[in-house]
């Protein structure tokens, strides 16, 4: 695999983010809107703003109560079950997710239309199959006995992880929805914005996975 | 695909069908009617919906008050059950806070804000008017159940584990918590909205140290309701899966911290009601200098204090669990914090004296409750800082002290601000006067009413009396002062349809003038009502204050000399064609309903959650692909010259036809 090389593509996610161009077209019947950037694209950072507070009320609960300590518990600790390796290539699929994400606008940005709907269906195929792998370990930890309600630490394990997860489902939808639009030509390259503002959501998923992968499974 | 064949379906409403290529509905048209309310994608419509809703929910959650000080009255109250009473307390909590002061103030923030920053309309129309429609459905959601007679009755912090199953069967709690979960969803989608609104919309020229003070002071709150609510959010995603789905977050027999719930509510329990003083801040900061014919006093000042108040209230939560036994160094730092964001406030407060300050005051209905709540929010925060000290707070903790305290600042601030504000932008908003000398006794009647009602709840807490307990016997010594805030609850009542009648009264008192009270920002520049472009002339800004900037000289002793003539923002005759509005649409009303019935089928069956779903899909698509402006809408003047850059204008495609009014959808939203 060449993952160092892929990770120190110039085509990282901050660096495409800074260098997109901003639409010409602003609010007020034509004038630039106030701080340069587009509504659309404020407004979804601001959304991720909130976005931040949610996963950090999660994983806060989490750790919260994983610190607990239950005498009589029932069913297994969460910890006991994970399959590292596994969850590392999972997570390793998503991450690439974020490579392919931008290739999407860095075709969209040069008017391949083509390339733009090969990197979007492969983006959302990465998501897909890191999602498989989330279904598949939900399976195995009911396997083992540990269900939604078997416990404290459960609880918080399938409610974080399937916030995530949730998050990741709307973002293949988002990807799908853009790949009919670019079929469709309504996803002009002067549009190219959508797909950015799509991107940011993408990448802060991303970036989350990296955080709950960090706390939930690494650190124990 | 269906939602964009050529062939509309026909409204069940009997509505005219016309041809359209865009949606499953005909595009709405026109600008008056019940239809052009239900899909107005116009922000001073939106705000006067939500004010107009708001207030109805103010009744109900007054009559609620009423209902709880007539089994006050005397010891041994008879008029509720105990279980009634605490369903009582419950609702009026949740409604006062979630249903009245929040949407009341978000009315304000849509009404004004465009109007005060020079915009033609908040950064996102449609979602604008979601985030009405979703409170809205809130509301009838949480109301459904009281009809169903399932009601909440733990109050409205509804601590768990007391909320869980075990100790609250029944689905009173699950209608208080999908139908809070819904409100949030509007409340976040209004702040995203407003703050982009806030940053992006502003006129040219007017930079953030020239934005009205209220803009300010609203872009802070929407700025902590970003925040805040997705805590909420969590905590109440945790406590539905405890009750629906058996999960253990509360369980404490599983060893759960009943704690939790009391972090993550006061998380974002603290910072709300920053969230709902903060705008009334911001009215009664924009009433005082007109009335007082003086600048704001330090404006600078009033921003950043509000600013640190913003960011000081995320700091203080734990002053509301003192009681818990969260520990000395806990209880120590939270004190200490709690005592620092008086200094912001009590900065304000000296603002607002040295803002009135040798000025020119005159006592119309507006400063009058300006200056109540000047008065009244300082007893208030008085009382407050009192919690700070841990010792006596344990003392106070769960007495009618603390009711007493945040009626104080909820009433005595919130509500007085926005009748400031009511009796204020009034004449802007409709055209009419509300009558001075009805607002005047409505005024006194509800000063002399809210203080016989809250003042005497000081003594009762201090005396010991606990709240959210329906009766008490004889002989406590409590029976006076109980009686006392009886009768000063139904003055308060009485001075509330004293606004209702001034309110009808006001449809005879017609004004012309665009700037009656001499106002100082933007929106007095434009006719009143503002048309619904709102500006006839685009304004920019050169100066804070700039109406009046525009209205007045300075002579040599630095004194205001009124110019001779003025430009004004409103035009007669202006060919209002040439501007594009985003055009109406029924996918908000429709997508906001669909929230309702997918909690009834979390409740009762997966088949109105499917119902719910479809509705859901469906309207998030055909909002998807509906252009926000219409190009058919009958504007005129849609000619190629605005089609410059899009010579083909797509129709699914929104972006080239919204560059046009600077108001699209999120992508996928």
């Amino acid at each position: 695999m060449t993952v160092t090389d892929q990770s120190h593509d110039p085509d990282s996610p901050t660096a495409v983010i800074d260098r997109a161009p901003h639409r010409e077209d602003g609010p007020l019947d034509g004038h630039a809107t106030s701080t340069g950037l587009s509504n659309e694209k404020l407004a979804m950072w601001v959304f991720l703003g909130s976005e931040c507070l949610l996963f950090g009320g999660l994983i806060s609960t989490f750790l919260l109560l994983r610190s607990r300590d239950v005498p009589d518990r029932v069913g297994p600790e969460v910890s006991e079950l994970y399959d590292i390796p596994f969850t590392s290539v999972s997570s390793f699929v998503l991450l690439m997710s974020s490579l392919t994400m931008v290739l999407a606008l860095a075709a969209i940005q040069r008017g391949d239309q083509q390339r733009l709907r090969t990197w979007l269906v492969t983006t959302a195929l990465l998501g897909a199959t890191f999602m498989a792998g989330q279904v598949y370990e939900f399976t195995a930890f009911v396997r083992e006995g540990l269900g939604f309600t078997t416990n404290l630490q459960s609880s918080a394990f399938f409610v974080l992880t399937g916030f995530h997860g949730a998050h990741v489902t709307i973002g293949i939808v988002m990807l799908m929805s853009l790949s009919v639009m670019s079929a469709r030509g309504s996803l002009t390259r002067q549009r190219s914005e959508t797909v950015e503002i799509a991107g940011l959501y993408w990448h802060f998923v991303d970036v989350v996975w990296i955080i709950i992968f960090t706390v939930v499974y690494l650190i124990r | 695909m269906a939602l964009t064949e050529s062939r509309p379906l026909e409204l069940t409403t009997g509505s005219e069908v016309v041809d359209s290529p865009l949606g499953a509905f005909v595009r709405p048209q026109g600008s008056t009617g019940w239809r052009s309310w239900v899909t107005t994608v116009d922000h001073k419509k939106i705000g006067i919906m939500y004010g107009a809703t708001a207030m109805v929910f103010f009744a109900i959650g007054g009559l609620e008050a009423l209902l709880i000080r007539l089994q006050l009255a005397q010891p041994n109250g008879q008029v509720l059950s105990l279980e009634a009473y605490n369903q009582a307390f419950t609702l009026h909590g949740t409604t006062m806070v979630f249903f009245v002061i929040m949407p009341l103030l978000a009315a304000f923030a849509n009404y004004l804000i465009p109007l005060m920053i020079g915009a033609r309309d908040v950064a996102f129309p449609r979602l604008n008017a979601l985030s009405y429609w979703i409170f809205l459905a809130a509301g009838l959601f949480v109301y459904s159940g009281v009809v169903l007679g399932e009601i909440a009755d733990n109050g409205w912090f509804n601590y768990a584990p007391n909320s869980g199953l075990t100790y609250s069967p029944g689905h009173g709690i699950d209608f208080w918590v999908l139908g809070l979960q819904i409100a949030g969803i509007a409340s976040l989608i209004g702040a995203v909205n407003l703050i982009v609104t806030c940053l992006n919309m502003r006129a040219p020229g007017m930079t953030l140290m020239r934005m009205p003070i209220f803009v300010w002071m609203s872009l802070v709150a929407q700025f902590l309701l970003l925040f805040a609510i997705p805590v909420i959010t969590v905590a109440l995603f945790l406590l539905m899966f405890d009750r629906l789905y058996g999960s253990n977050f509360f369980n404490v027999e599983a060893g759960a911290d009943p704690l939790l719930w009391q972090h993550l509510f006061w998380i974002f329990g603290h910072p709300e009601v920053y969230i709902l003083i903060l705008p009334a801040f911001g009215i009664i900061s924009e009433v005082i200098p007109v009335f007082a014919r003086k600048p704001l006093f330090g404006y600078p000042f009033m921003v950043f204090s509000g600013v640190a108040i913003g960011f000081m209230g995320w700091g203080v939560w734990a002053h509301h669990m003192f009681a818990s036994g969260i520990g000395p160094v806990s209880v120590a730092a939270f004190s200490l914090s709690t005592m620092f964001i008086a200094v912001p406030t009590g900065v304000k407060i000296f603002n607002w004296i040295g803002t009135l300050w040798k000025g020119n005051l005159k006592f119309s209905v507006p400063m009058l409750f300006a200056v109540g709540v000047v008065s009244q929010f300082t007893i208030g925060g008085l009382s407050g800082v009192t919690h700070a000290v841990a010792p006596a707070d344990t003392q106070q903790t769960d007495t009618y002290y603390i009711v007493a305290h945040f009626h104080y600042v909820l009433f005595g601030g919130s509500m007085f601000g926005i009748f400031a504000g009511i009796y204020f932008w009034w004449p802007k908003a409709f055209g009419r006067f509300l009558s001075e000398s009805i607002g005047k006794w409505h005024f006194w009647i509800m000063f002399a009413g809210f203080n016989l009602t809250f003042a005497p709840m000081h003594i009762l807490g201090l005396q010991g009396q606990p709240r959210r307990t329906g009766t008490y016997p004889e002989g406590m010594g409590w029976d006076i002062m109980n009686l006392l805030s009886t009768a000063g609850s139904f003055l308060i009542a009485l001075s509330f349809l004293v606004w209702v009648f001034n309110v009808v009264r006001s449809r005879t008192n017609v004004t012309n003038d665009p700037d009656p009270w001499d106002g100082r920002t933007l929106e007095w520049g434009t006719s009143s009502p503002p048309p619904a472009h709102n500006f006839d002339v685009e304004p920019t800004a050169s100066h804070l204050d700039e109406w009046w900037h525009r209205k007045y000289d300075e002579d040599e002793n630095g004194r205001p000399v009124r110019r001779e003539s003025y430009e004004t923002f409103a035009q007669p005759g202006f060919d209002a064609s040439t501007i594009h509005l985003p055009s109406p649409s029924y996918w908000p009303i429709l997508l906001a309903f669909s929230l309702p019935l997918i909690s009834y089928g979390l409740i009762y069956s997966l088949w109105f959650a499917a119902v719910g779903g479809v509705l859901m899909i469906v309207a998030m698509y055909g909002w998807g692909l509906e252009p926000s402006v219409d190009p058919d809408a009958g504007h005129g003047g849609h000619g190629d010259d605005h089609h410059d850059d899009h010579p083909t204008p797509d129709p699914t495609d929104e972006v080239s036809s919204m560059s046009e009014v600077g108001a699209a959808p999120v992508p996928g939203a």
